[in-house]
């Protein structure tokens, strides 16, 4: 339920190409064959009234609303579940139909609390809505007969309350658990009258499978699945199209408020990315952007060991530009840098790279894609021409085998694995390449044909072992390769060889030679193959080389430029892709351009003014090793917590205390504040206009729904710092960015924000040749002119497990928390997930006598932490795994220097590890 | 063990070489300071070239932890690039 309601035509739509001709009261129609009668009604614009039936979900014919009568037919058919069929002639109103209407409705309401003034959902209720269509005057059986008003509410969920007595078991929650979500968590359970959802097996929400994404609050037709916030503030009375702000699926929501006052946050059913649905965090994890914590004024201090002083921001941005100027006076022009941050915007995230190349005039400008998926933009651009994924999320759709390398999707991102798993249960076969057993091996209705369990850090012994047999057995997709790409014969020639084979790999990669040919003989023949991967690629010593490694498989088997294929990154980050875009890399300029590229650097120079230096600036890493070493003294921090997320954080923390000028600006006083001299606050997406671009190279646009909370835009703050540093640059408004953007980027040159405002969203590449975007890329050719095979030999980790460090340990996110958790530990996600926990073997926990709920130490060569020990046999032995959602545990304390060798991307996902159960103190 | 660091940029700049050590000798020296020119600070490059003049202090130790096999705890393919870059 939603205070705006987008149309709903009952049943879903049923595209194809045949159609059939009927007429709904006298209206003629033509729908696709298979179109349900209520759903031609609704598009002849005859609303038909309705309880049990939505568009996001298969007609279910229970609730009886929704009679019609037919010509030529015998009694009254359900219109959700009978199909038009030509020449059919519908009557909606009719005598005979209003009366079974009115007779369900007063079955219905004889069994229903009277309380609609009280009700949360009162003006926003299908049930309320339909008594007032049927025209329901009376109730002939009375309200005292046997009935469930007493039925006991859970409020067990942190967001939602479940009111069984405002149930009318119209089965819609269980069946978007199932159709939308892929969960199963809800069932109804008993018969008749004795009926009711339940969760689990009679279980608590909480205490059931149940994920939180909210689809059974959304199909929810009464009050009985409410959100809590409704419940406590009231119905909102006002609605924002916006975008979410957490993951790379980029959800489209629905921003609900009262005056100024969040009520819910809604998923918005044209969003292109999620088409209605969303996940626990995008849908209820907003209470951050109001927290307590917020920092709302700017700060300043000498020493990292004084306290912090509330300024203004006149003083607080004339302190970073004085001490920045200063800096470079003593230091140097290459003194300084900047990190921007994969959650701002797009604009946000370009006026930052301008003010490091036009202001600061060097390009020490990285962004936090740098520790996630900068060798995806590697990878692709070398083989592909493009540093971005080939499709959109729609394209799961058709996909026959889905191979997923790295990831782990249902937890990651929730509202594409839905969409995935859909696709599963329809009859694709799945491929999962990683060394635990993550969800999608084996959930409700899914099972991974093969799960290739691969030691960590062998990915490339076995993308090229699968290549191997792709090669070796004929199952090269030959036309392809020959009409589309180069460099195939050397390439063949390398995985060919005979230690590449499977039988060759399997000591190395684990993975036993006959499940690995079977596996890549199903993703070879299948007519359409997709890869979607994860960090599980990038974050290792050889992420860019798996990324071209998946890249050649995809072209050695066709399985690129068309619907169903391709080579899919899931992003970590909303905004990952876009950041990479606007030119946050200190090699490239917005639309990833080399710095060297004298021609690209004459367009930025002209509109900006003054020379763009031609060399690389400092990644991430190197501007941590360079503080150390005293050439790089001042840093600006914009939106990222690199004393929490990156890794071997002594070294990033002994790094942070060697500057003389650390600037943060974020909605809180983060980890990285610690070692701060200017804090400057951030505003919250919600106080934000502007853009992110998703995994899918969909540009959404991002609508501020409440004032800047500490009075600046975050593009306005930094446009007056390089003002400061006397370097004008000034906007009215982000749209005015935007244009900028298009002006001097090729693949931007047609977005605009009235282009987006109009078609929902835009997929980039955006030009003259597409002019309303790209969905699928390297259609016809790839971006590059031809693909290119690279040859990937496969190079072993300098991280080896030894006697002292015997275990390794590969670290990750989970379903309820994201990222570094300064938002997710803010909100009422915390039930789920209060602290990290460290997975580990039975065996491995056995040998160490830890038991489950142990507090065991973890240490690698570089540092120790403390967490809980959770025994899980998702593991394989010798490998163990935690989350890095909260400061307190500082996983990356163990981490490592060790990193992708193209683009020092860190290798999270390798730490050579000694698990130990601590020693319990009295008193503990 | 304690754990011995291992200079940054040589760290760096053998593993790359690591990732070209497939191609001819000639062709991977090429590639890798191609690499190092496009990817790489200046300031870095500086150091590296002279941490390869100074003969890479403290090479005993390192070289196990990183793999390469030069004199000085460069790889061999490393050294050629340089040349190249001078």
């Amino acid at each position: 339920m939603t205070l705006l309601k987008e149309p709903d035509f009952g049943t879903p739509e049923r595209p194809g190409p045949a159609t059939v001709s009927v007429e709904i009261d006298g209206m003629p129609v033509t729908v696709p064959e298979g179109t349900s009668v209520m759903r031609a009604a609704a598009e002849a614009g005859v609303d038909i009234p309705k309880l049990c039936a939505t568009d996001s979900l298969d007609a279910f014919g229970s609730c009886r609303l929704c009679v019609v009568e037919i010509d030529g037919r015998r009694g009254t058919p359900a219109s959700c579940t009978t199909p038009c069929s030509e020449g059919m002639s519908v009557r909606t109103q009719t005598p005979k139909v209003e009366k079974l209407r009115q007779g369900v409705m007063e079955l219905y309401i004889s069994d229903h609390p009277l309380d609609c003034l009280t009700c949360p959902a009162n003006g926003d209720c299908e049930l309320q809505d339909m008594a007032g269509v049927v025209g329901l005057r009376q109730v002939r059986y009375g309200y005292e007969g046997e009935n469930h008003l007493d039925a006991e509410k859970d409020t067990s969920n942190p967001y939602f309350d479940f009111d069984p007595s405002k149930c009318i078991a119209c089965s819609r929650c269980v069946r978007a658990c199932g159709e939308v979500q892929g969960t199963f968590a809800l069932t109804i359970e008993g018969r008749g009258f004795e009926s009711k959802v339940a969760a689990g097996a009679g279980e608590s929400f909480m205490d059931s499978e149940c994920v939180s994404c909210g689809a059974c609050v959304q199909a929810c037709p009464t009050s009985t699945l409410q959100e809590r916030s409704v419940v406590d503030l009231g119905m909102p009375t006002r609605s924002v199209v916006t975008t979410c702000a957490y993951c790379g699926v980029g959800c489209s929501f629905k921003a609900e408020l009262r005056g100024d006052e969040l009520v819910r946050m809604v998923p918005y059913k044209d969003g292109g990315a999620n088409e209605g649905h969303s996940c626990v965090k995008g849908r209820f994890a907003f209470g951050y952007a109001t927290h307590p914590d917020r920092q709302l004024k700017p700060m300043v201090r000498e020493s990292i060991t004084d306290p912090w002083r509330e300024v203004e921001w006149d003083e607080a941005i004339g302190t970073v530009a004085r001490r920045m100027r200063e800096i470079q006076d003593r230091h140097g022009k290459g003194s300084i840098g900047a990190i921007s941050s994969s959650r701002c915007t797009n604009e946000e995230v370009y006026v930052v790279q301008k003010m490091v190349r036009a202001a600061f005039g060097n390009n020490n400008v990285d962004t936090c894609a740098r520790v996630c998926h900068s060798p995806t933009g590697y990878g692709l651009k070398q083989t592909f021409g493009e540093s971005a994924g080939t499709q959109d999320f729609r394209s799961v759709a058709e996909a026959d085998v889905i191979m997923v390398i790295g990831a782990n999707p249902t937890d990651g991102h929730p509202v594409f694995a839905s969409r995935m798993k859909r696709r599963l249960r329809e009859g694709a076969r799945l491929i999962v390449v990683d060394p635990r057993r993550i969800d999608l091996v084996r959930s409700p209705h899914i099972e991974a044909s093969h799960h290739l369990q691969l030691r960590p850090s062998t990915n490339v012994a076995v993308v090229n072992a699968m290549a191997h047999v792709v090669v070796t057995e004929g199952l090269v997709d030959k036309g392809f390769v020959a009409q589309r790409c180069e460099g195939y014969e050397d390439w063949a020639e390398f995985v060919a060889r005979p230690e590449n084979s499977p039988e060759a790999t399997e000591e190395v990669t684990g993975v036993p030679a006959a499940e690995l040919r079977a596996a890549a003989r199903l993703y070879a023949s299948a007519p359409n193959g997709a890869i979607y991967y994860g960090l599980g690629v990038t974050e290792h010593s050889q992420g860019s080389t798996m990324v071209m490694g998946m890249a050649n498989l995809a072209m050695a088997c066709g399985n690129i430029g068309r619907d169903g294929v391709g080579v899919n990154p899931l992003r970590g980050q909303n905004n990952v892709q876009g950041s990479c875009d606007m030119g946050s890399f200190p090699h490239e300029l917005p639309g990833y351009r080399h710095v060297s590229d004298d021609a690209v650097r004459g367009v930025f120079e002209e509109l900006w003014g003054g020379t763009i230096l031609a060399e690389p600036g400092l990644r991430i890493p190197n501007m941590f090793d360079a503080a150390i070493d005293g050439t790089f003294r001042g840093l600006f921090v914009h939106g990222e917590d690199i004393a929490q997320s990156d890794p071997n954080l002594k070294h990033v923390t002994a790094a942070l205390e060697a500057m003389e000028l650390v600037v943060v600006q974020d909605l809180f006083l983060n980890e990285t504040a610690k070692f701060a001299h200017v804090f400057l606050p951030g505003a919250s997406f919600l106080e934000k206009d502007g853009t992110f671009t998703n995994a899918e190279r969909r540009i959404n646009l991002v609508r501020q729904v409440m004032a800047p909370k500490a009075g600046k835009h975050e593009w306005q703050i930094v446009c007056e710092i390089a003002t400061a540093m006397g370097y004008p640059m000034a906007y009215d408004h982000p749209s005015q960015i935007m244009d900028e953007i298009a002006q001097v980027t090729p693949t931007f040159e047609g977005v605009s924000f009235d282009l987006i405002d109009k078609l929902g969203s835009v997929q980039w590449p955006c030009n003259e040749e597409a002019p309303e975007g790209t969905p699928t890329m390297h259609v016809d050719e790839f971006t590059r002119g031809k693909g290119r095979f690279v040859v990937t030999s496969y190079v072993p980790t300098n991280e080896r497990s030894t006697r002292r460090y015997p275990l390794v340990l590969t670290t990750g996110r989970i379903l309820s928390q994201y990222n570094v958790g300064a938002q997710t530990r803010r909100t009422g996600n915390v039930a789920w997930h209060p602290e990290d926990i460290l997975e580990l073997h039975p065996h491995d926990a056995e040998e160490r006598g830890i038991t489950d709920g142990d507090t065991v130490t973890l240490a690698s060569r570089v540092g120790t932490t403390t967490l809980k020990a959770q025994i899980s046999d998702r593991m394989p032995t010798g490998v163990v795994y935690t989350t890095f959602h909260h400061p307190v545990t500082g996983a990356n304390v163990v981490t490592t220097e060790n990193s992708d060798w193209a683009t020092n991307c860190p290798e999270y996902k390798v730490t050579a590890v000694q698990v130990r159960r601590a020693r319990v103190t009295a008193g503990d | 063990m304690a754990h011995t660091a291992v200079p940054a940029e040589r760290r760096m700049a053998n593993d790359i070489a690591k990732h070209h050590a497939h191609l001819p000798a000639d062709l991977a020296a090429e590639a890798i300071a191609g690499h190092l020119t496009r990817f790489w600070d200046p300031r870095m490059r500086e150091r590296l070239l002279a941490s390869v003049d100074d003969g890479a202090d403290g090479a005993d130790g390192a070289d196990g932890a990183d793999g390469a096999g030069g004199a000085d705890g460069f790889d061999p393919l490393v050294l050629a690039a340089v040349k190249l870059m001078r």
